[in-house]
């Protein structure tokens, strides 16, 4: 992990390649975290690749921070396996225009990762080459990660029910 | 936005992943003499014994060649993820330990992990060591299935036996440390829920001297033998920087030459107290891939027994009343342990708000937990970065070209555990 000094020379000088791009960053348990802008995050995650020898892209995963707006968040975690450094970016968008530009074609290791959090979550990847549900089944309505969304309640289909089941067989 | 969620587009989503775009392409590329070239979309799965449980994929065939491949997943998503957040922190260690069902250790260790540091909980020494070991066992354990399994898929049927053989053992050495042969629930946040038991350590030196014996046995059989050097060597393989821009770790990445492992990289829970090898491969082909695994099992063998010799003395969980539960005797007699099991029973602890990913080094490569916590006595959002869910978008890349007999054998040397990748 940068230490929080090192996170705030980051923070600078991605601020300076991308204006606007930097909201924020938290330290916190030792865990160094740049907050962006959505539009900024393709731009931000390839600088941090070129300048700053973060190569690889361990995870992406969704959150939702029900009921604080804007609700819906993507992280991204960093590694720089040269000096053993991790850095995560994070940022937030808003459920009615839950739109970010896809990473993949900058790095091929998010392409299930971002359809795992567009299944779970409902966040838009513009340019994602193959943007479907991964987990849950194509025809599936809403987004179950999401924090209003109830657990439970989803009827099983057995053969007794399969008439008046909700319409799978149809 | 609505086109993704309406029921009657499903027949046109199904066709998008048919791979008719390529077989047009591909007969376009193949057609100048005028001849016809037959390409061939193959449904394997989500049932069939080589897909290592239910993964389904759809892969286009020219010939005997493949020329792309689409893993399809889901058969098996039980949404612990979501599970999860309607639990007490401690009370989410059981229902993420069945994510990847062959490493449930793991698993356990990784949330832990994430919520001892949400809380800076310390845990003591020989709370550590005896996770070390555990874990060592559990990574054996899940190379021997792995191992046995895969030598079935190339027609080496007895291998299947031996290695259940030895798994046996360890699964009795869970059972006496924990009760349970599976998802033992062993490790709490904070520490282990018990001491081992009086006879363990007989046990697990008896294994710790006979493991390198068997490993040696099972070398003999499959490390030069004709058949399975055929169906391994130099077959699919894929170098380090496609590996790494897909993120693949673990012995996969390792098998390309890449010794990263996060137990030396950035060790945890007292990793940097042992001195242990890391097996690297060197052209990153199936050979390679079996023989980092197998390599491995000598090497946690000697972790264990490190780990053993060096047992500290000391508590096994911390002595925070606030997270672990009090011990049974002093219920009897103190006020004070009365009110901390009830409060831990009923609500749990509450974590500061905050978020933490907390990656450990699994036998398929990082398995990072991610934990939110909102202040609450139940976590916002728990993540696992599985790392059979990130490594199977390789099996693309790795055999395109390659013949299908060599996919089964590329797919047995990925190791997919798809209760991990579906979670």
């Amino acid at each position: 992990m940068p230490d929080q000094v090192g996170l705030e020379l980051i923070a600078t000088a991605l601020g300076e390649a991308i204006p606007g791009s930097v909201l924020e960053t938290t330290f916190f348990r030792e865990r160094a975290a740049v907050h962006v802008a959505p539009a900024s995050v393709r731009q931000v995650l390839s600088t941090l690749k070129q300048n700053h020898g973060y190569r690889a892209l361990m995870s992406v995963h969704g959150v939702d921070y029900y009921p604080h707006e804007p609700r819906l968040g993507v992280h991204y975690e960093l590694l720089d396996m040269d000096r053993v450094d991790r850095l995560s970016v994070k940022l937030r968008v808003p459920l009615d225009e839950p739109n970010v530009e896809s990473v993949t074609p900058d790095w091929p290791t998010a392409n299930h990762q971002e359809r795992e959090v567009f299944d779970m979550f409902g966040v838009y990847f513009d340019g994602h080459p193959d943007l479907r549900r991964i987990l849950m089944p194509e025809d599936y309505e809403g987004h179950p990660q999401r924090r209003d969304f109830p657990l439970g309640g989803e009827p099983v289909l057995f053969t007794h029910n399969e008439v008046s089941s909700p319409g799978w067989t149809r | 936005m609505d086109a993704v969620s309406t029921r009657s587009e499903y027949r046109k989503r199904e066709e998008s992943i048919t791979l008719s775009p390529l077989e047009e392409q591909l007969a376009v590329q193949r057609d100048p003499s005028g001849g016809v070239t037959e390409v061939l979309t193959l449904n394997i799965g989500p049932h069939h014994p080589a897909t290592h449980g239910v993964l389904r994929l759809l892969v286009t065939l020219e010939g005997e060649v493949v020329r792309d491949l689409r893993p399809i997943i889901g058969y098996v998503h039980t949404g612990i993820e979501k599970t999860a957040e309607d639990k007490a922190y401690w009370k989410v260690i059981p229902v993420v330990e069945r994510m990847d069902y062959l490493s449930y250790y793991f698993n356990a260790m990784a949330f832990c992990g994430a919520v001892e540091t949400l809380l800076e909980c310390e845990v003591p020494k020989r709370a550590q060591y005896l996770r070390v070991i555990h874990l060592e066992l559990n990574r054996i354990m899940s190379h021997l299935v792995w191992l046995g399994t895969s030598a079935l898929d190339l027609g080496a049927m007895s291998m299947f036996w031996y290695c259940f053989r030895e798994r046996e053992l360890i699964l009795d050495l869970f059972e006496q440390s924990s009760g349970q042969r599976m998802h033992t629930r062993y490790f709490q946040v904070g520490g282990v829920i018990e001491d081992i038991p009086r006879g363990f350590e007989e046990k697990l030196r008896e294994f710790i001297a006979i493991m390198p014996g068997r490993v040696d046995q099972y070398n003999d059989l499959l490390k030069r033998n004709e058949i399975l050097l055929q169906r391994l060597r130099g077959t699919c393989p894929l170098d380090e920087e496609s590996l790494l821009a897909l993120g693949v770790t673990g012995p996969l990445l390792r098998a390309a030459g890449n010794p990263w492992d996060l137990r030396k990289a950035a060790p945890y829970s007292s990793y940097e107290d042992f001195s242990f090898k890391i097996p690297v491969g060197t052209v990153g082909d199936n050979y390679d891939r079996y023989a980092v695994r197998v390599a491995e099992i000598y090497e946690s063998v000697k972790i264990i027994e490190q780990a053993l010799d060096g047992l500290p003395e000391g508590p096994y969980i911390t002595g925070d009343r606030k997270v672990a539960l009090p011990p049974r005797h002093e219920l009897a007699t103190s006020m004070e342990a009365l009110i901390h099991h009830f409060k831990l029973v009923t609500e749990g602890f509450r974590p500061p708000p905050g978020e933490v990913y907390y990656p450990i080094e699994s036998p398929r490569g990082e398995l990072g937990c991610f934990v939110r916590s909102d202040g609450s006595a139940k976590p916002a959002r728990v993540h696992m970065r599985d790392p059979s869910f990130v490594n199977l978008q390789a099996t693309a890349a790795m055999t395109r070209g390659a013949y299908i007999a060599d996919l089964i054998a590329t797919l047995a040397m990925l190791d997919p555990i798809l209760g991990g990748i579906d979670r």
